[in-house]
């Protein structure tokens, strides 16, 4: 890394430290505002989804063989009479408290399920995205080096088969591979059925937890039964992220700047990372956060190959269900996360390319 | 005393169709500590010329000579890594654009002092030291302000002379400017010029300066080498340029708009006088 030839706590071009920090809070208050305003709309589409679906939410809670006067007793207290704006209102009111309403299907609040499951598919999406970025960025940054070597050839097959093998065929011929026949992967679920429970939930990702309350028995066996979800994930989003990188590195390593960089006698190293990775690290963020989101979403078919209880397989079950209260609290989290990630590559972008700060 | 000894250099890259096309066919000339300018038109090779004197020309493209000698270097048989010492400390490269040929990415104090990193043992601070001592030679005035900056965050005009500033930082003996001024405005083109010259003259460098523009060449060059088609076609010493006998060049004179103009027309390039003259040459 090149040291930046500005002393340490000189400024660039700033005395005044006042307006920067007031801009700076300005800026922040805005970005606070879009995420306000996004998550608004947000509300806004998945209340108008839970009006517009053709299900009763009052036979969903009185049952199709209750009186006309509970149905009706239900209704108005339910307050479905009441104008739109009034009901939504009503309805931000209750999110904001975290109050999802109940899921049929479980029988339980959604919020609650949701704390359940959705821990569930982040441990595993994160592991997945980590994968792809510690394998997919380098190994991309490689074959645009090496045009033509085998690296190269590595990469374009592992991304054909990114496209082509389905998700649930990997996921299955996994089990057999390694769980059924070598045994070296714990199988389908989170962990052993008989350390079930044992670990007191507190953040809902189970290696965390496990490491929280000191149970190594537990950690072992949560690690072994996520390692292979979580790879299969990371090859697919490796696939894409490599993919992607090289692309970029390509068209980087085309630039004018790169030949000034050797001109001035830099090694190829350098001129690979420094000159040529610095400027597309803005790219890569944007494809990561997308991947990432996917990976969020739930993979519904890795979920149920593998018996996962995230909030993909939650999703579906409640959709067969016709469980509304349960598909809406999720399309809610779903979006958050698309919104938060979204943000954060937006800010990340601002730090990492000058050309956005001014 | 010879500082760059070329003879017979040729570069060529495969045709699609098979075989390969020479687009450098058999140049050859002497360079002292002098100024050098090479004129010719879009396509002559003059840019692969500059490329394959300073070792970048990438496979598939080859490049062969039957002399190749800098300062004592048999360039023709350095590998990549004595290039790469060379590269930067002992020869440089001007290049076109600096919106362009600098880092988007990397602030224009640490762009110059990287020859410095992997050329020297200097401390960061001596680092910093010259290269505000290069961008001070570039005449920039605030050099500490302009080393924070980046690439965009400066005027064309200014970029190029960072770009000069990068290139001379390590006082190197032969610099090759490959049309150091054709993306710029035209009021800043002669400034930069001159700041060039000025260091190349200070500091006893040798200078190729490549350009399609034969009275730029000519007013800021020692000797001029006119390219055609990748060879040279005629050698015009100082003040020789009335003298200039070749199709080609006599074209590219008639061609120079004067101030005292009246034509409504100006002439083209006889190109059956040129087609004549080639087969000549070559059988
Ligand atoms: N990679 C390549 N493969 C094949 N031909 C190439 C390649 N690079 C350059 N050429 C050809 O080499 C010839 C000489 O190019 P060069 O860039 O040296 O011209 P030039 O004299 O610098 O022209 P200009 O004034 O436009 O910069 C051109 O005809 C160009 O098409
Ligand atoms: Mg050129």
């Amino acid at each position: 890394m090149t040291q930046t030839l500005t002393p340490p706590g000189e400024k660039a071009g700033g005395q005044d430290a006042g307006p920067r920090v007031a801009r700076g809070l300005l800026a922040a208050g805005g970005v606070l505002l879009t995420v306000a305003l996004t998550f608004l709309g947000l509300l806004a589409i998945t209340f108008v989804i839970g009006r517009v679906v053709p299900i009763d939410p009052v036979l969903a809670v009185v049952g199709d063989r209750a009186s006309k006067e509970t149905y009706d007793a239900v209704r108005l207290s339910m307050g479905l009479d009441d104008p739109l704006l009034i009901q939504f209102g009503r309805y931000v009111g209750a999110v904001l408290q975290g109050d999802l309403g109940q899921s049929v299907a479980t029988g339980r609040a959604v919020a609650s399920d949701l704390a359940r499951v959705f821990p569930a598919t982040l441990e595993m999406a994160t592991i997945g995205i980590l994968i792809g970025v510690a394998v997919g960025v380098p190994m991309g940054v490689l074959a645009a080096a090496r045009q033509g070597s085998w690296v190269d050839q590595v990469i374009r097959v592992v991304g054909l088969a990114g496209y082509a093998i389905p998700a649930f065929w990997l996921g299955l011929v996994g089990l057999v591979l390694f769980y059924a026949k070598l045994r070296w992967v714990g199988g389908p679920g989170r962990i052993d059925l008989f350390l079930d429970g044992m670990v007191p939930a507190r953040t809902g990702l189970l290696l965390i937890d496990s490491v929280i309350a000191g149970n190594w028995a537990a950690l072992r066996s949560a690690a072994s039964h996520i390692v292979l979800p979580a790879t299969i994930l990371g090859f697919f989003s490796l696939a894409y992220i490599a993919r992607m990188t090289r692309s970029f590195m390509l068209e980087q390593l085309g630039q004018e700047f790169i030949t000034t960089a050797r001109v001035k006698g830099v090694p190829e190293r350098v001129v690979i990372w420094r000159h040529a990775f610095r400027p597309i690290r803005v790219q890569l963020v944007t494809v990561i956060g997308l991947s990432y989101a996917g990976l969020l979403e739930g993979s519904v078919m890795i979920e149920t190959v593998f018996s996962w209880p995230g909030i993909g397989n939650y999703l579906t079950t409640a959709l067969l269900n016709a469980d509304m209260n349960a598909v809406l609290g999720a399309t809610l989290v779903i979006g958050a996360v698309f919104i938060a990630i979204n943000k954060g590559s937006d800010l990340l972008y601002r730090l990492l390319d000058p050309r956005a700060r001014t | 005393m010879t500082l760059l000894s070329v003879q017979d250099l040729r570069v060529s890259f495969p045709r699609p169709s098979g075989g390969r096309v020479e687009v450098v066919r058999g140049l050859s000339f002497d360079l002292g500590r002098e100024r050098l300018g090479i004129v010719g038109e879009s396509g002559s090779g003059k840019s692969m010329t500059g490329r394959a004197l300073m070792g970048l020309i990438a496979p598939p493209g080859r490049v062969t000579a039957q002399r190749m000698q800098f300062d004592g270097t048999d360039l023709t048989k350095l590998s990549e890594k004595g290039y790469r010492a060379l590269r930067g400390a002992r020869m440089s490269m001007v290049l076109q654009d600096p919106k362009f040929s600098l880092n988007p990415v990397i602030r224009i104090g640490d762009q110059i002092a990287e020859a410095l990193e992997f050329h020297t043992t200097l401390s960061a601070a001596a680092r910093r030291a010259k290269v505000r001592d290069a961008l001070e030679a570039v005449r920039i005035d605030d050099p500490d302000r302009v080393a924070r900056l980046f690439p965009h965050e400066v005027s064309g005009g200014m970029g190029q002379r960072v770009m000069i500033a990068m290139m001379v930082v390590l006082e190197p003996d032969l610099m090759i400017a490959d049309e150091p001024t054709s993306a710029l405005d035209v009021s800043v083109r002669e400034q930069v010029l001159a700041i060039m010259d000025d260091l190349v003259r200070r500091r006893g460098m040798g200078l190729m300066l490549i350009s399609h523009d034969l009275n730029m060449v000519a007013r800021w060059c020692d000797r001029i080498l006119v390219m055609f088609n990748g060879e040279v076609v005629e050698e015009i010493g100082p003040g020789g340029l009335q003298a200039a006998s070749h199709p080609y060049t006599r074209g590219l004179i008639a061609s120079l708009p004067k101030l005292d103009d009246t034509r409504t027309e100006l002439p083209v390039l006889d190109r059956a006088a040129l087609a004549r003259v080639n087969a000549e040459v070559r059988p």
